[in-house]
């Protein structure tokens, strides 16, 4: 396969980032022939393009391979998180179409940049070589980059952009940094490569640890692990509320996926070296975004905490570093997209024209004039504070676990007390809604479109299904780990 | 019914559901039928199953409805099905059947509030979770139940949310319970890892297989079962778990009555129980449960001696009287503990309605001080919560006296019995009754302290109608009165030794069929001996009400005095030993303080936005955010980034 032959390449293994692309270019082409007030009904459009990749992802299942001069992967574990992602972005691109609207906020190039953004996670999750996992991470980010500045004229907006972009291209120097300490430990990029090199040895060359400690800054810095996470409350607060959505939830499964794929494929016999890190990032990451988000008044930024907490927790199943741990790992990202595309899609709703009412204090008697949402809005909560028969709890009873099997004793501890920190900025969520009078009047919100409607009712179905029956998707998780 | 009663789970939840989204536009009296009616057919369903278990042998008296199984991965499997045997027929029987008293009593005591329909669905919700909690086959399932009871308690603790205090011990109560579920939660890691299943008959059995003896010193089953303990303490408020409960009486009364004393509190009692077979074979966490159930109970029974307040009375009662069960679960006698358990629902959700009438004859005066002299006005409010408080101060022939009995009889004689805890058992026994005598006294008996006109200021309670107090109506009465003969009569399915035969205890047997029993039973002892020491309970319990009589109605100066001249030990006991105060200084306070002004100014603020305009440029808004823009303030966040990184290469450096 080392011979420039691309006849012999198996296209199928691509072709989900391959109609990606085309969608997203045609998308582009056909902006100029829509009217200004109509273009955010090209997202529409957009959604096609998601399905047929889907299809596409749902024909290859089962099949396995190595392919493109062995840059990218076949495997389920790769459909696995092709479909993971491409729910989360249709449903990110579903509630969009509304906002965009509302908004006035009239640029199709939105969901182009979407779709393009899900063509850099597909590759993450394919990548079978440091260098394409590389070129991954950075078509997702320039994509990402551009999108949390979309609220144009939004000073917060704009922040948010540039610090993004700023410390996005610091992290990946370490990362590029990273890549180059390994393959000068190892001598070559490729996954499977590096993992034969090393072999059955005991002692790895201390620059080899270095790079992987470098990669994990980059990959840390996407999945908002402790200490590469201070960017996060900023740059969610300042970006759309679609967007922020889809850095909570889809960028950051990308990021863990990649991560989890090196973890298992590339270094499983040192993973030793690893784990500690993992353990301390951990702990690291769950103390920090549970104790911060208590004292949170605006419901992005305690979102923003909320995530950097669940980010903490999917890296004790990481850490768990068995099977029970990967698999867990993926039901939770499932779990968590569930009930965190949901929770962003009503605040989205609730936050009014141009974000007016995020603060949790404009929560207040919203239980009782939109039982709808608030319904919802109380499943997602209930759930990420992990209350049994939801999704939250079953997904972190996987996580733990799967530590406990490890004999982590201590990082369960920890979790489990740094997840009952969680339930109570949750709740407080909650009281608001419940439990105490809106000052002055509730302002009205905006009619849902079916398209937000059909979101959020797939998400709270999603979230209580996988809390009382997760059997079938463990299954799945189960199949997409035998690397 | 055997086959298939889990559908008794069914009627409540169907309840809670329908009030719980249509209730808002249906009348009261559909909303109530709907609430009541529900788990009246719960009750029904629970009765029919519990006479079919009778109908059985012994042996053969567990059977198991599976449904459908919930989580399957790898070798950890957990299923959602249900278990009746005679513990948890036992239980589910006092959970639908007191509760469906205290759902009737509410249809009166709730009416003309906002939000009934919520009421009755939190309510009804709540059911169908302790349902769930003492139906469950496996630990997992009980969990559910378990967080399920929490959240509707805190539901309802807050359900008057107009006051704050109603919100904050809302708050309490869940966090306080978030720590010992925390406890719960790593005991059933722990539990999982070691014996690789949650089931409760294949974990008893094995557990059994691989410890025949108890373990000596601290091992894996010690960690288990006071993992789980702290669970129970956390749910069954015992020290030091034990602050929120007190608080929760902000929520209505008829909430006080069924979730803060039938059922959800004895939770814990009921966990240790079930999982006797873990706890006889550690036997120092038994010693543990034992010591805090009966401090407990004392410091419960001292607090209670000096609260004003109506229901605070009964809260700290009830705290005291869980700890007795501790007590007994404690030294092994865990079919007394459930006696207990089974007895106290009946007298103590009688005592908390008893309250609730004079309350709402008081217009929402809770102040002891302030009634007095009822008993002419409430005669039968006064007569039930008159048995009710002679059940629980143990006086034969009445319920308490029988389970209590037991308790102290095995604190002394069993093989993890000790005189000191009987000692120290009687003297709660002393405390309740009088305490409890104290509180019917100031209520019923002497003067009148309150005027005619006006009671309260409860403008939104305009459907009680000022003038003399009056008895409610039957719908109140009614849950009184058969609350009344059943704390008359209950404990004679349990009779002492002496008197007969206890067939209660014979009944939960085959339940406890794998728990460690020691090499026999303990040395026989005589009759004589049990007889006299039930004498002196009872004299001591007498006495105690007679003393109380002098205090409170004779001679209301002596307690006035009694305090004056022990002011500080007055002082203590209302302020309850300043416990809460302990805490927030301790917990509460810290980590909000890390999270306010080092997590969030500090860093997020302080450090990293430039400690000088800190907390000014949050409030400042735009301009400060530009300016934050264009001083680089990213680069702050860039050094933390660096930082890390630098921090993992030396780690590895250093490190080889």
């Amino acid at each position: 396969m080392n011979s420039l032959d691309f006849q012999m390449l198996n296209y199928s293994a691509l072709s989900p980032e391959i109609i990606l692309s085309v969608a997203g270019i045609l998308l582009m082409l056909l902006i100029p022939f829509v009217k200004r007030e109509k273009q955010a009904k090209l997202g529409y459009l957009s959604l096609v393009g998601i399905a047929a990749a889907m299809v596409a992802v749902i024909a290859q299942w089962g099949q396995s391979d190595l392919t493109f001069f062995d840059m990218v992967f076949q495997d389920n574990f790769a459909n696995f998180a092709k479909l993971l992602f491409l729910f989360a972005v249709a449903a990110i691109i579903a509630t969009s179409i509304q906002y965009l609207e509302r908004d006035s906020l009239y640029k199709a190039e939105y969901f182009s940049l979407l779709l393009f953004a899900t063509v850099g996670m597909c590759l993450m999750a394919a990548s079978a070589d440091l260098i394409m996992t590389f070129l991954g991470i950075e078509i997702l980010s320039i994509a990402t980059y551009v999108l949390a500045g979309y609220r144009l004229g939004e000073q917060k907006s704009t922040e948010s952009a540039v610090k993004y972009f700023l410390l996005g291209a610091f992290s990946t120097g370490f990362l590029l940094y990273g890549i180059a300490f390994i393959y000068g430990a190892t001598g070559s990029t490729k996954y499977l490569e590096i993992a034969q090199s090393l072999g059955n040895q005991t002692e790895y060359p201390v620059y080899l640890l270095i790079g992987l400690g470098l990669i994990f800054v980059g990959f840390g810095f996407k999945a908002a692990l402790a200490p590469f996470h201070v960017w996060t409350p900023d740059v969610y607060e300042g970006a759309p509320i679609p967007i922020t959505a889809h850095l909570a939830v889809a960028s950051k499964a990308a990021a863990l996926i990649a991560l989890l794929r090196i973890l298992f494929q590339v270094v499983p016999s040192i993973s030793s070296g690893w784990v500690e890190l993992l353990w301390i990032s951990a702990v690291l990451t769950m103390l920090v975004g549970n104790i911060a988000a208590l004292t949170q008044s605006n419901i992005k930024r305690m979102l923003a905490y909320s995530s950097i907490a669940h980010a903490g927790y999917l890296l004790v199943g990481l850490a768990a570093n068995n099977d029970f741990g990967a698999q867990g790992v993926l039901f939770y990202l499932l779990a968590y997209a569930f009930m965190n595309l949901g929770a962003f899609a009503i605040i989205q709703i609730i936050g009014r024209q141009n974000e007016e009412t995020v603060e949790i204090k404009d929560y207040a008697g919203v239980g009782f004039q939109h039982p709808f949402l608030g319904l919802a809005l109380s499943v997602f909560l209930v759930s990420l504070a992990g209350i049994p028969l939801t999704a939250g709890f079953t997904g972190k009873l996987f996580l733990f676990s799967a530590a406990v099997q490890s004999g982590m004793y201590w990082l369960v501890v920890i979790a489990v007390i740094a997840s009952a920190i969680g339930i109570y900025y949750y709740l407080r969520v909650l009281i608001y809604m419940y439990m105490r009078d809106a000052e002055g009047e509730i302002k009205p919100v905006d009619r849902l479109s079916m398209a937000t409607r059909i979101v959020i009712v797939v998400m709270v179905l999603g979230t209580i299904y996988l809390g009382i029956l997760p059997g079938s998707i463990l299954k799945l998780a189960s199949e997409a780990i035998n690397f | 019914m055997l086959e298939t009663f889990w559908i008794l789970l069914l009627f409540p939840l169907v309840g809670a559901a329908i009030n719980g989204i249509f209730g808002k536009r249906f009348s009261p009296g559909l909303i109530a039928t709907i609430g009541c009616g529900s788990v009246f057919i719960s009750f029904a369903i629970a009765l029919l199953t519990f006479f079919e278990l009778l109908g059985l042998a012994p042996a053969d008296r567990a059977v198991t409805n599976h449904l459908f199984t919930w989580i399957e991965s790898g070798n950890f499997v957990a299923n959602a099905s249900f278990l009746f045997d005679p513990l948890s027929g036992v239980m589910i029987l006092v959970v639908t059947g007191v509760g469906f008293l205290i759902h009737l009593y509410s249809v009166e005591y709730m009416r003309g509030e906002t939000g009934y329909y919520r009421f009755f669905a939190y309510l009804n919700l709540f059911i169908f979770m302790m349902s769930t909690l003492v139906l469950a086959d496996n630990y997992l399932l009980m969990f559910v139940g378990w967080e399920g009871v929490g959240l509707c308690s805190y539901l309802l603790i807050g359900y008057y949310f107009e006051t704050r205090v109603a919100g904050d011990a809302a708050k309490k109560a869940f966090i306080v319970n978030r720590i010992g579920d925390f406890g719960f939660l790593l005991g059933m890691f722990l539990i999982f890892q070691t014996f690789g299943t949650l089931e409760y008959h294949s974990l008893f059995s094995t557990v059994a297989e691989r410890f025949p003896a108890p373990e000596i010193g601290f091992g894996v089953l010690s960690g288990i079962t006071l993992l789980l303990f702290l669970g129970a303490t956390g749910k069954s408020a015992q020290i030091p778990l034990y602050v929120w409960l007190p608080d929760a009486m902000a929520g209505p009364t008829p909430v006080s009555a069924l979730i803060h004393a039938a059922t959800m509190v004895t939770a814990g009692v009921y966990m240790i129980a079930r999982s006797a077979t873990l706890y006889s074979r550690a036997p120092e966490s038994m010693l543990i449960v034992a010591v805090i159930g009966i401090v407990t109970a004392l410091v419960a029974a001292l607090i209670a001696i000096a609260q004003r307040d109506i229901k605070k009375v009964l809260a700290y009662s009830t705290v005291s009287q869980l700890g007795y069960m501790f007590l007994a679960v404690g030294v092994g006698a865990w079919a007394s503990g459930i006696f207990h358990l089974y007895t106290h629902a009946f007298f103590k959700a009688l005592l908390f309605l008893g309250s609730g009438s004079v309350i709402l004859a008081m217009h929402h005066e809770q102040d002891m001080l302030k009634m007095g002299g009822l008993k002419k006005y409430l005669p039968i409010t006064w007569a039930t919560m008159g048995v009710a408080t002679l059940a629980i101060a143990g006086i034969p022939p009445f319920a308490g006296f029988f389970s209590k009995d037991e308790i102290l009889w095995n604190s002394l004689v069993s093989g993890h019995g000790h005189l000191l805890l009987w000692v120290a058992g009687v003297l709660v026994a002393a405390l309740t009754a009088f305490y409890m005598a104290r509180l019917m006294y100031l209520t019923f008996y002497g003067k009148e302290r309150f005027s005619h006109e006006s009671h309260g200021h409860h403008d939104d309670h305009d459907h009680h109608h000022s003038g003399p107090p009056k008895e409610p109506s039957l719908f109140v009465t009614l849950p009184l009165m058969i609350l009344g003969v059943l704390s008359a009569i209950a404990g004679l399915v349990g009779l002492p030794a002496w008197l007969g035969d206890n067939r209660f205890e014979h009944f939960l047997e085959p339940v406890f069929h794998y728990a460690y029993t020691g090499d026999g039973h303990q040395g026989e002892h005589s009759h004589s001996l049990e007889i006299g020491l039930t004498v002196v309970i009872v004299t001591l319990a007498l006495i105690s009400i007679f003393l109380a009589y002098r205090f409170f109605v004779k001679n209301p100066a002596i307690p006035e005095r009694i305090a004056e001249r022990f002011a500080g030990i007055h002082k203590l006991l209302w302020n309850k030993f300043y416990v809460d105060e302990v805490y927030d200084a301790l917990i509460v306070w810290p980590i909000e303080r890390i999270s306010r002004f080092v997590l969030w100014k500090g860093i997020d603020v302080g450090i990293i936005d430039g400690a000088v305009n800190g907390v000014a440029s949050l409030m400042q808004g735009w301009s400060n955010r530009v300016k934050r823009l264009q001083s680089g303030y990213a680069r702050a966040y860039a050094s933390w980034i660096l930082f890390g990184a630098v921090l993992i290469f030396l780690y590895y450096y250093l490190a080889n």
